[in-house]
């Protein structure tokens, strides 16, 4: 019985913090952030280099073929640098989704172009996660209309796309009928948008007719944005806790109070069961079919949560300095806030955790 | 990753479940001590390698290897079918692990065989007055008059003390040492004259605690564990084996079952509690609250098995354990609106007024076993290695 990281995958982590920590700094994400830049080409070249994109894909496509909980590792490791780089869609949701239920034409098309990363797809899905009024994409007898909301991984080639009855669809950025539109959000680290079809060539997943697929990549989204957060609060913590033992007030430093202490504490203590937890709704997703979909739902849930105290708590142990722009802690602040909300807040999902056990009466 | 224990290990569940189903018409049940039931059921549960499994034969115990999963599975497996597993407490989980440990082999013998059979029930005298979260400031002292300690104080919070044969007890023997290098830890029995108990009742109705009163209590010379003046390094050593069952996320699963099936059933104004969105959304998130911690529990469990670190981890299981269960007894009483206050052996009562005495048991253990801000300082102490308050120098 082993319940923790092998060898090989804290070497992963190892690497891609390494590799972050040179090639992401916090200087180079301001940039990003600044200039409204929209693809960090250098940061994304090395993740390539890496292997990343291809984490989750078949050997034979041309990937590794690493298990739900690598990649989550992975993005934990992103939210812990708040790196400039597409992952959710492009690494999780897309390759799942066309693996699961593409045609082997669009395995063999689109599955080796993600695997190196010289193709980047966003996932057009949030309305099969919870719909907003306005948005929804319908498909009439061979094309797309209507309208998807917060697309993720905005800033790409390909579309993973979902219709109201959650069958999913691979479309072009470049297809006649389809307009792009960028959302300006709290969290300028990653692109978000939205897509407005006007009778665009639809290219079906065939397998998806099954709204089983489309729920699944959901919960891999789910996972990967509970880790992305799990990564980010773990380090507005270890700045907390950093900063408390270096600032000093009245004589002494402030970690020295209680107060503070308390708040560091409590921070520990809410995070720290997270981590197991992220690491269980990951192997679940692989390994136990019975539990992966209410794991999912409440890890984002409750990581989401968690993070949001973090996020709060870690800025106010910081003071007025843990306000200021040139700090740049609001960066992990703003994507802890956006992953919170992306594929359905924490009471949305907890709702669907409820439906799940039936426990909520349709009637 | 693999979560599974292996076919060797699955059979001896299956062997386990067996015992468990051909002789739990043995087991105790309820909460006063049946000295003749438990008695009987310690020894039998020791003969079979179910309790006391890998402490050596000699010392009254089963003699296996020590074999953390086989453990684990005995517990899951008594917990699974709610018959009890045998004494743990004060005497079987804490003494008897710090004996084996700093221990004589005289006190060894004297003391463990027994202990394991219930014949023995042992109470922890250090909590005193003066003394709470401060522990290491305990005023009771000890005198070596010719052969004997001579012991006068008080204790409070004392568990068990009201039907207990023995106390291990801390006493200050060296009022001049610094206070941590003052301290001894004695045992004697609660015959000995000169000790008064008086059960101290709680916010529950019950009396789960004593005060434990000492005038010129004669202790044997050689009932000591350590040297003079080590007491606090034994109390520490015995702290260790102080398990994480407060707030243990496996009990409080089982709990979460129950409120979900009380919320299905219980109904006003012709709603089910779980109908109402409020309520179903506290309790979705104590589920993931829950879930979360049986995750950490999984990993803690792995962590020793694969001697890995995990020890924030460790330090979070009593505050987040007894916070959550707490929150849990509290929803239940919510959830049955103006039924929640009912008590005792009132009429209309849910399951035997179960929801409030737990919910106020759980405050007192929030309290209890070093208090949540006492474990908030060693999380950041020792977790997260933020510097102690400074001393007030007077």
């Amino acid at each position: 019985m082993e319940f923790g990281l092998s060898t090989q995958q804290t070497l992963l982590v190892d690497s891609i913090g390494r590799y972050l920590a040179r090639n992401a700094s916090l200087e180079r994400v301001k940039r990003f952030v600044n200039e409204n830049e929209k693809r960090a080409h250098d940061v994304w070249a090395g993740l390539c280099d890496l292997g990343v994109p291809g984490m989750l894909i078949a050997e034979k496509h041309g990937g590794i073929g690493c298990s739900l909980l690598d990649a989550a590792l992975v993005a934990e490791t992103l939210g812990s640098r708040v790196a400039p780089a597409p992952f959710v869609a492009t690494v999780v949701m897309a390759p799942i989704a066309i693996a699961q239920a593409g045609s082997d034409s669009q395995q063999s098309r689109w599955l080796p172009a993600l695997a190196t990363g010289s193709v980047i797809a966003g996932a057009a899905v949030a309305e099969a996660a919870s719909s907003r009024q306005g948005a929804a994409v319908r498909r009439d007898g061979s094309t797309l209309n209507g309208r998807a909301l917060f697309v993720l991984d905005f800033e790409a080639d390909v579309y993973l796309v979902a219709d109201e009855n959650r069958a999913l669809y691979l479309v072009e950025a470049a297809a006649p009928g389809l307009t792009r539109q960028s959302l300006t959000t709290i969290d300028k680290t990653r692109c978000v948008g939205e897509l407005v079809f006007d009778n665009v060539a639809a290219d079906v997943l065939p397998g998806s007719g099954d709204p089983e697929v489309c729920a699944r990549v959901i919960d891999a989204g789910r996972i990967m944005l509970a880790a992305d957060t799990l990564g980010a609060a773990q380090h507005m913590l270890t700045r907390a806790v950093a900063y408390s033992k270096e600032r000093v007030q009245f004589g002494r430093v402030i970690g020295s109070f209680q107060a503070v202490k308390h708040m560091c504490a409590e921070m520990a203590a809410e995070l720290e069961p997270c981590r197991a937890m992220m690491w269980y709704a990951a192997h679940a997703f692989d390994a136990i079919p019975d539990e992966a979909r209410l794991t999912a739902c409440h890890t984002k849930a409750h990581v989401s949560e968690v993070g949001t105290f973090v996020a709060r708590t870690s800025t106010e142990v910081h003071g007025g300095i843990g306000f200021t722009d040139e700090l740049g802690l609001h960066l992990w602040f703003k994507r802890i806030g956006a992953n919170r909300q992306l594929l359905g807040g924490p009471q949305r999902v907890r709702e669907e955790a409820a439906r799940l056990q039936r426990l909520v009466n349709l009637c | 990753m693999d979560l599974s224990y292996g076919s060797h290990y699955e059979a001896f569940r299956q062997d386990t479940r067996r015992f468990i189903e051909a002789n739990s018409h043995l087991a105790p049940e309820g909460p006063a001590l049946d000295r003749e039931k438990t008695r009987a059921w310690q020894k039998l549960l020791i003969e079979n390698g179910y309790l006391a499994r890998s402490i050596p034969k000699k010392y009254g115990g089963y003699g296996a290897e020590v074999d953390l999963l086989k453990s684990r599975i005995i517990a899951e497996e008594f917990a699974r079918a709610q018959v009890a597993p045998g004494l743990g407490g004060q005497g079987i989980a804490y003494l008897v692990p710090t004996l084996l440990e700093l221990g004589t082999e005289e006190q060894k013998l004297r003391f463990v065989p027994p202990t394991l059979r219930a014949l023995i029930i042992w109470c922890e005298g250090y909590s005193e007055p003066n003394a709470g979260s401060d522990l290491a400031s305990l005023a009771t002292s000890a005198v070596l008059e010719g052969d004997e300690w001579v012991v006068n104080g008080q204790k409070i919070w004392t568990s068990t003390a009201q039907i207990a044969d023995w106390m291990f007890c801390l006493v200050r023997s060296e009022p001049d040492a610094p206070k941590h290098q003052g301290i001894s830890f004695l045992l004697f029995s609660m015959d000995t004259p000169g000790i008064r108990v008086r059960p101290l009742k709680t916010m529950t109705g019950d009396s789960h605690f004593n005060e434990v009163f000492f005038t010129d209590v004669r202790v044997p010379k050689d009932q000591i564990v350590g040297r003079r003046g080590e007491g606090w390094k034994v109390a520490n050593a015995l702290l260790l084996h102080e398990r994480d069952d407060l707030g243990d996320p496996n009990a409080t699963l089982t709990r979460l079952h129950a409120l979900v099936d009380l919320m299905k059933n219980e109904a006003a104004d012709g709603r089910r509690a779980i109908d109402n969105p409020v309520y179903r959304d506290r309790l979705m998130r104590i589920q993931g609250r829950v879930m979360a911690m049986r995750a950490n529990d999984l990993r803690l469990l792995s962590a020793k098995l694969n001697h890995k670190d995990a020890s924030l981890a460790a330090l979070i299981v009593k505050l987040q354990g007894t916070e959550l269960r707490h929150e849990l007894e509290g929803l239940a009483i919510d959830a049955l609106g103006e039924i929640g206050i009912l008590y005792g052996d009132s009429p209309h009562l849910r399951d035997g007024g179960s929801w409030q005495s737990m919910y106020m048991l759980y405050l007192g253990l929030i309290i209890g076993g070093g208090t949540a801000q006492i474990q908030k300082n060693i999380i950041s102490e020792r977790g997260l290695g933020l510097p102690r308050e400074p001393k007030v120098t007077a």
